[in-house]
């Protein structure tokens, strides 16, 4: 009895904690589209997210496509299909990993300041202040850092792709001896225009779940330092979890036959 | 308090978290254009009356009304109108760290009221010179000034908007005391002035002596006693009189145990 008992009360936690997120979630949407648009706001949020997580995720990017060359090469050369490894590359970035690393890596940067932000401002009262001066928190503080994740981190992946595929080409051509406009023209060759949609798609995804986590467990901490840091810690492990699975959700609707 | 109703009333209200009451049937009524103080032992509920009254947390039962209006059961949107009337000063400063120091007390002007940048900045630095802090602290950030500084900072916020109802939440806890005098001043200058209606938290009796109309004491969840200031020293409430008079011994008891 006691065992059913506890998995009841699981159940019930894990059902509040759902119906939460659904409310706040709902909410911070629908701020979005809702006067007055904090332009300003956007902006700096814009720039945060993606101006600056450009290094990390160029770098990312950068050393995900050499070793993607490098791998499939060694790989592909037992059954002597090395002149793959254009397309494996240009194919892994745009579909998977330059979506999925980059969201992870802004996860890391992007999720787990808001969290310590608006944590820190829960737990010293600044978003009563700001309810208490005729600001909505949820419009002030959450609609733009989901707007801005939702727009940034495709932008972001662009630019990650391009990187990426560059990567694969440098170790290509200069460690492997592929001809350079050989290997280009194989990159384009299998390049579908949904390739890229699709990881694009993702980006904004993750860019939203990334955004809401770190607004959800900012929003809700409690309980000092340790409240925030905690609220920190589960943006971070949640909005990933997110992330992986979407990922493969989205990838289903978009490539199952 | 003939025909109008009071500013604010409180009846009957219960606050409790988890198994801790903290508010017990508390009853109060400020009237228009009235200061009144409470005052209290610490952790007695004080600053969570107020943010019952602002809506920031919500009372398992009774009536809180404001103009006559009962607000525990509003939504969102007609609580956010009902805000505009309203200039607090939280116990802590809460002045928002990711703005300079005028960015904040102009926020309720640029917020709120959707006033032209440049025209709040000067009524911001105007309000900062009136709590005795010059142009140059407007530029900077919260994180740099005092403990002082940030209270004197939270409270030309509250009442940067001329609100028509201002709480203060322990306004001169940390202030020199002729600093404080000054923010006293000040607080009754709001009410004489512009007619506001003040709700003050105070441990400081020479504070509470010079802002209040009225006085009124809060001790487990209850207001066991309240008067006019001049009332105060024979009140005759023993509760009261240990209060104001600071003493260890009488009816009121601490838990403490001594080492
Ligand atoms: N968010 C909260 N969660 C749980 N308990 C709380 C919360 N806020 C306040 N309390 C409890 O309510 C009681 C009253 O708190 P409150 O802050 O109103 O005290 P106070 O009268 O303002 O004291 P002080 O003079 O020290 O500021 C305290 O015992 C505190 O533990
Ligand atoms: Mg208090």
């Amino acid at each position: 009895m006691e065992f059913l008992a506890a998995i009841g009360r699981a159940f019930l936690v894990f059902l509040e904690a759902t119906g939460r997120l659904a409310l706040f979630t709902s909410r911070a949407v629908s701020h979005c589209f809702r006067p007055p648009v904090y332009a300003r706001l956007i902006g700096r949020q814009m720039i945060d997210i993606g101006y600056y997580s450009l290094p990390v995720v160029g770098l990312t990017a950068l050393f995900t496509g050499m070793v993607l060359a490098l791998q499939s090469y060694t790989g592909f050369a037992r059954f002597q299909a090395e002149g793959a490894v254009a397309t494996v590359v240009v194919l892994s970035i745009t579909r998977e990993l330059g979506p999925v690393l980059a969201g992870l890596m802004v996860a890391g940067r992007i999720g787990a300041a808001m969290a310590a932000e608006i944590g820190t401002m829960r737990v010293t009262e600044q978003i009563d202040a700001l309810t208490t001066l005729a600001t909505n928190p949820m419009k002030y503080l959450v609609a733009p850092r989901l707007i801005a994740g939702l727009c940034m981190l495709p932008l972001l992946v662009v630019v990650a792709d391009i990187i990426g595929v560059f990567g694969g080409f440098l170790v290509a051509v200069y460690k492997l001896g592929f001809n350079p406009a050989n290997y280009l023209s194989k990159s384009w060759e299998y390049l579908q225009f949904m390739d890229v949609v699709s990881g694009l798609v993702k980006a904004g995804v993750f860019g939203f779940f990334v955004s809401l986590m770190g607004c959800y467990h900012g929003y809700h901490s409690r309980g000092g330092a340790e409240g925030v840091g905690t609220a920190t810690t589960n943006a971070v492990v949640s909005a990933s979890i997110l992330i992986l699975i979407s990922n493969y959700l989205i990838t289903g609707m978009f490539f199952s036959k | 308090m003939t025909g109008s109703p009071p500013k604010i009333a409180l009846s009957g209200v219960n606050k409790r978290f988890g198994d801790k009451v903290v508010l017990d049937g508390l009853d109060l009524t400020v009237g228009k254009s009235e200061s009144l103080v409470v005052i209290g032992g610490s952790g007695t509920g004080k600053s969570v009356m107020l943010k019952c009254i602002l809506g920031l947390l919500r009372p398992e039962s009774g009536s809180i009304m404001v103009d006559g209006e009962e607000t525990v059961s509003k939504t969102r949107g007609d609580r956010e109108a009902m805000l505009r009337k309203f200039g607090m000063l939280f116990q802590g400063s809460a002045l928002f760290d990711s703005l300079k120091v005028w960015e904040n007390v102009a926020f309720g002007l640029i917020q709120g009221r959707h006033m032209p940048r440049v025209q709040a900045k000067e009524i911001a630095l105007a309000k900062l010179a009136a709590v005795g802090l010059g142009p140059e602290v407007g530029e900077l950030s919260p994180s740099e000034l005092s403990g002082g500084m940030q209270k004197r900072v939270a409270l030309a916020r509250a009442i940067a908007t001329e609100p028509e109802v201002i709480f203060f939440d322990e306004p001169t806890t940390g202030l020199d005391p002729i600093m404080a005098d000054v923010i006293n001043e000040l607080i009754v200058k709001c009410v004489k002035d512009l007619g506001a209606t003040a709700l003050s938290i105070t441990h400081d009796m020479a504070s509470a002596r010079k802002i209040a109309d009225r006085i009124a004491m809060i001790y487990q969840g209850k207001i066991i006693w309240c008067g006019k200031r001049e009332d105060i020293d024979h009140s005759g409430n023993a509760y009261v009189d240990q209060f104001i008079n600071g003493r260890a011994e009488g009816p009121i008891r601490m838990q403490v145990r001594a080492l």
